[in-house]
Order: C-alpha cells, then structure tokens, then sequence
C-alpha cells in the first residue's frame, strides 16, 4: 500500500499512487541535474522559446499586474453603489452596461468592474499565501523527513500519504468548514494544509537524492557536522522541484480559494470582493444575468489557465524523461 | 625522483594505519546478503603511499568508505578493525569519527564535478573545512584558502575563490577538492580513483601533484585505482584485490618484475605499454567478475585463470605472506618477466 517507491502497476493505478508518482518524477529531476540553481537555469534556456509557457508567463504576470495596481485602475470603490438607483427589484434586479461602468453593476448596484479589478487582489492574495504556508509547512515536514532517515521518516510520510490519498478540495473543504466563523484565514490555512503534503513529498524526495549524492559523500568525508550538511549541502540543491511545483501549486490555491467561497467558506463581508464569492452571488441571476457570472467565473478559469501553462512546461522541461 | 622514503626505516615503523580482516556485507533482513569486502588487512605507514589495485566491482571503494565511517547506516555490517593511530577507527562513535575525518584522514573522490556543491563558491567550500576543525572564522580562513589554492596550481587563486564549480575545469575541480583535503594536514589521505574521470594528460598532472603534495607533507596515501600504470609511478606498496580479497601483495618494484598471481599478471599484460610492438593486441583477463566462485570454497578467479588447477575449485587458497608481501593463490606463475 504504502510502499515508498510506487510500484508501476499498468492496470490501474489510484488517484493517490498517481498523485505521488508525479511528486516522485519532479523529485528525481533534482538527483540527476548538477543542483537547485543551475536547474532552474537550464530549464529557463529550454523554455524561453515554448509558445505554452510563454502564453501561461503572460497572463500570470498581467494579473499579478492588474492585481497589484487593481485599486488605482478601479473606476469604483468596489464597496459604494453608484447604480442603486437603476435597480427595479421586479423588472431591473441588475443594472446593465451603461456610460461609466462598462460592465454594468451588480444586484446591489456596485460596479462590476470595480469588483472584477479589486477581487483579483483577494484571489492573488489567498492563492500566494495559502501556497507560502503550503510551501512553509511542507519544506518543513520534508526536511525533517530527509534529514532525519529511519522511524521520523516513516512517521512523517505516512501522515503526508494519507493526506495525499484524500482529494484536496474535499480536504480543504473539511478543514474550511470546521471553522466556527469563516473568513479569509480559515480560507488560506484550508488551502495551505492541503498543499502541505505535496511539498513534504516533493522535498523529502530530492532531499534523499541529495544524501545519496557525491558531493553530500565528499562533504562528509571532511567531517562537516550534519546540520550543515542538511542545510547547506542538501536542502539549497533540493529545492529545484518545490519551486516548480509551487507555481503549480498557485493554480490549484487558486481555484479551491474560488470553490471554497463560491460555498460560503470564504471571506463573507462582500463589501471586499473575491471572484468565487462574487461567483456565488451570482447564483440566484444565473437565469437571467449569466454574464454576473460569467466575468469572475472567466478570471478564475484565465488565470488558473495561466499558472498551469506555466507551471506544466516548467514540470515538463525538467522531467527527465521528456527531456532527452 | 627521491621521492622513495628510505625503505628499512619505514618498513619497521608502526603502521599509521592497520586494517585487519575487514569485512563488509551488504543486504538487508530477508535479502540474500553480498559480501563486499571479504576478509581484508593491509597496513599503511607514516609517509608511505599504499596501492589498493582491481577491477570495477572488487571492493575498492568499500573498502575505503567503511575506513571512513562513510557507508550508509543502515544495510550494512562492517566487522574487523582499522587501527588509526592506536585507536579503531570502527568502533568510534559517529562523533568521533566526525571529528576525525577531514582532520586526520581525509579523502578525495573519482567525480570532481559532482563532487563539489554546485551553489556554493568554492573559496568557502575549502574554508569550511578549516572552519570545522581548526575553528576559524570564514574570514581568517579565506587567505589560507588561496593559499592552498595555489599550492594545488590553480592560477589565479584568488579570483577563483568566488568561482562556482562549473565555472572551474575537471582538473581544476580535482585540484581544489584535493586543496579541501588537505586544508587540515590530514595524516592519512585516501584517494579512490581521483583520475578516473579526467583526460589522461590532465590525469598524469593530478598525478604529479598528488605526489608532490604527499613527499612534501608526509602525508600517508592510500591510491586506489584499477589502472597498475597509476601504481608503478606512486605506491611503495601494492594491495591487489580480486572479489573483495587481496590476492596478492608487494612493494612497487618486486610486483612489477616478479608478479605471482595470475591476476596481477593478467593486469599488468593489459597495461597499454608504449615499448609494446606496433599493432600487438592487449590481452585483457578473458571474462569478468560475474564468473566469480564463492571464495568459501574455491578460489573466486578460478574459472578465469589460466593456472587453475582441480584444487582451484575445491578449496580457498590461504593467505601466504606477512604485512609487506603475500600470495593467495595455489599455482602461482613462477617464470621472472
Ligand atoms: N550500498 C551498496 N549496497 C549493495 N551493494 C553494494 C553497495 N555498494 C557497493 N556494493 C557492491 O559492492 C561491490 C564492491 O563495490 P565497490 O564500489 O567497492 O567497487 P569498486 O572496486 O570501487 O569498483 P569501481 O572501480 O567500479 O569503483 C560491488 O559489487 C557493488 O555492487
Ligand atoms: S588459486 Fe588457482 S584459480 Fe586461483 S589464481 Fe591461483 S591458480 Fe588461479
Ligand atoms: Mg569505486
């Protein structure tokens, strides 16, 4: 069940031994090249001209643009309702595009721009924390799990696989929701718990083609003490595949952060907007009004579109079987 | 060229490093378990360079990281002792054999590239060595470092010291990972292969240099390698090691010119010889090392021995020798070359 190097089983592989499977590849990406550093490097010469990675370059680095900039550009306070008045709860429930407010308003009279421009800033925000804390707590668990071989490893592991067999938005989903009030916090730590046995999975493994590598031997050989060892000689030149797959990761924060609001799980003071709550709110029009929710529901898919393109070529230029 | 330390004298000193009846068997619970070294002593004196010679696979390299403390903790037994200077180095705890290696003994590799660590300048990886056991700090130990820099013969050495590795050569890589070697004085320097991997003008440099090196400090050497050529121009002493056993031992110049044991002699006859009449073919040892026999009941390079007798197969051959020369072998080619 839980052997550590997954067995090749053609005829039919669970969603868990998948899952590890391709951990496992990205790990053994660093084992292979001359380290951290120069992999990044040398997968950068072979992705500068791959139109898929450079299409996914482009709309992540224009919404972490927009995002940043998103309350000077906002015509609007995201929160004030200049188009209260145009709303008729009978005949008029949404206001349309009119001079101004090109794509019209919500059913409280807000301009949806406004909204679409400042919520990319909560998207950003709950993805690149949840997957910092993610990254924190994993680079963590896989570092005391590679340094420390025999029974912590085991312990380690077997937590992180059982994490890995459950699918990570049911897994968030549970976590969100056993908190009492839910807010953007309980949004991030859901997201970021999930991500956590990924990267412990991803690091412990490159962790341990370093402790098997010559220059780790060669540094030993001259008595360097182990917590060098780990921190210096192995976790720097280990690091390689958890920086991929943290773009990869983004992609995925970013989505559940959408499914978890667009539950009620998220942030619900709606006066700062995120796209999966206003996805949410959109429900009861989704007859009349797709478009309310139809634009957040196009930013989530474009810049998780994004952030997968980029970080698969990434995956892909490092694999070493797609290498050679 | 006087390089040969005056050999009475030396011959009678204490060994700076004993090894006997090293054994080292891998295989974890429920596996078939290998053994990779099988029984092996030799002895290493101050100032002495001491040859461990044979093919891909023999042991060589077990030998010397079970020396070290350096095999992996788990899936192995290592039994026998190797006395450092009075004290076994085998029974030290993990700590104190920390504390040994890099001070005492040190080691050089056969890959200088992956050798080094590929994010770290090279100025503070020989500086971290002196750091660890002479307790300097990074800045005292910088100039240090370019001095040993340049006394492997890397030109330029203080530019170099901010140098990454892939910015260095093979030889220059090979260079400064013997300047970390050697950072502490070490007493004993064990070199596995430290050629193997670099073009051949550039490995008889590393060559010289080691040679140098070893005269000028008195550094004992252990030089592993599976080519005889590396053993006539630097070992005072030859261990040479078929199927985790040594087979047969010598000085340098009476296993050249009377070789006994029809491996030596097989590899001495595949040495490329530059004397060698045009167009003469080599004669490698016909087979390889997975004919071998279990040497619990035979002698393992039977069934690719041209001298082999019935006895051969039915019997290990003993050991017959002392610490300087020795034989293992039932039918031992007799004839002077
Ligand atoms: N960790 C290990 N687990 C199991 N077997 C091993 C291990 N390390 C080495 N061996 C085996 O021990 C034997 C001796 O290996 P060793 O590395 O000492 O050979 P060597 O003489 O150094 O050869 P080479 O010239 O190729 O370096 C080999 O058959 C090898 O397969
Ligand atoms: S003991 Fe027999 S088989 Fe072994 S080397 Fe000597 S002659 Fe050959
Ligand atoms: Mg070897």
């Amino acid at each position: 069940m839980s052997d550590q190097s997954p067995q090749q089983t053609p005829a039919r592989t669970s969603y868990a031994d998948r899952r590890k499977q391709r951990l496992d590849a990205l790990a053994r990406a660093s084992a292979d090249e001359e380290g951290g550093v120069s992999l990044i490097v040398s997968a950068w010469r072979r992705l500068r001209r791959n139109p898929v990675f450079l299409v996914g370059l482009a709309i992540t680095i224009t919404f972490v643009v927009l995002a940043v900039i998103a309350p000077w550009l906002a015509p609007y306070d995201p929160a004030a309702r200049p188009l209260l008045d145009d709303i008729r709860p009978q005949t008029n429930p949404v206001p349309g595009p009119e001079p101004g407010h090109p794509l019209g308003g919500d059913d409280k009279g807000r301009d949806l721009l406004s909204r679409l421009l400042v919520g990319s800033q909560q998207t950003l925000m709950v993805g690149v924390l949840a997957t910092l804390f993610g990254l924190l707590g994993g680079v963590t668990l896989g570092t005391v799990a590679g340094a420390f071989a025999g029974w912590v490893d085991s312990l380690v592991m077997r937590v992180v696989d059982v994490m890995l067999s459950i699918p990570s938005l049911l897994l968030a989903f549970t976590i969100a929701a056993l908190a009492s009030r839910p807010s953007q916090w309980t949004l991030i730590i859901a997201i970021a718990t999930v991500q956590v046995p990924i990267f412990a999975r991803l690091l412990r493994g490159s962790m341990l083609g370093q402790r098997a590598s010559d220059h780790v031997l060669a540094a030993r050989s001259l008595g360097v003490k182990p917590h060098a060892i780990v921190f210096r000689h192995m976790l720097p030149n280990a690091l390689g595949p958890v920086i991929v797959q943290a773009t990869l990761v983004l992609a995925v924060a970013i989505i559940d952060a959408a499914a978890l609001s667009f539950l009620g799980l998220g942030n619900p003071d709606d006066r700062r907007p995120e796209w999966g709550q206003m996805l949410g709110a959109a429900q009861p029009y989704l007859g009349q009004e797709p478009h309310l929710a139809f634009y957040p529901a196009a930013c989530i898919i474009v810049v998780a579109l994004g952030f997968t393109l980029m970080g698969e070529s990434l995956r892909e230029a490092l694999d070493p079987k797609t290498r050679r | 060229m006087s390089t040969q330390p005056i050999q009475p004298a030396v011959r009678h000193g204490e060994p700076l490093l004993a090894v006997r009846d090293l054994r080292v068997t891998f295989g974890r619970r429920g596996e078939e378990p290998f053994r990779a070294v099988d029984g092996v002593s030799f002895d290493v004196r101050p100032g002495q360079t001491v040859g461990l010679v044979g093919e891909s696979g023999c042991g060589k390299s077990v030998t010397s990281l079970a020396i070290m403390g350096l095999l992996p903790t788990r899936g192995n037994t290592v039994e026998g002792t190797a006395v450092f200077d009075g004290e076994d180095l085998l029974s030290l705890s993990a700590q104190q054999m920390r504390d040994r290696r890099g001070a005492d003994i040190a080691m050089i590799f056969q890959d200088p590239l992956s050798s080094l660590n590929p994010v770290i300048q090279i100025g503070r990886q020989v500086t971290e060595v002196m750091e660890r056991h002479q307790g300097l700090s990074r800045k005292e130990a910088m100039p240090k470092a370019a001095e040993l820099l340049e006394r492997v013969g890397i030109p330029d050495p203080r530019a170099r010291l901010a140098n990454y590795p892939h910015q260095l050569s093979g030889g220059m890589r090979q260079r400064a990972l013997i300047a970390m070697a050697l950072a502490c004085q070490p007493r004993l320097l064990i070199a596995d292969e430290p050629t193997t991997a670099l073009d051949v003008t550039i490995q008889a440099q590393i060559l010289a240099l080691l040679k140098d090196l070893v005269v000028e400090t008195g550094t004992a050497m252990v030089m592993i390698t599976h080519d005889l050529g590396v053993v006539a121009g630097l070992c005072d002493e030859v261990n040479v090691l078929y199927g985790g056993k040594i087979v047969e031992r010598g000085t340098r110049h009476g296993l050249f010119a009377r070789p006994r044991h029809p491996y030596t002699v097989g590899l001495l006859d595949s040495i490329p010889r530059l004397d060698a009449p045009r167009g003469e073919a080599l004669s490698p040892i016909p087979g390889s090392v997975a004919d071998n026999l279990p040497w619990d009941s035979a002698c393992a390079f039977a069934p690719r021995c041209s001298n082999a007798l019935d006895v051969c197969v039915e019997k290990t051959p003993a050991w017959e020798g002392d610490d300087v020369v020795g034989l293992r072998c039932f039918n031992p080619m007799g004839v002077s070359r």
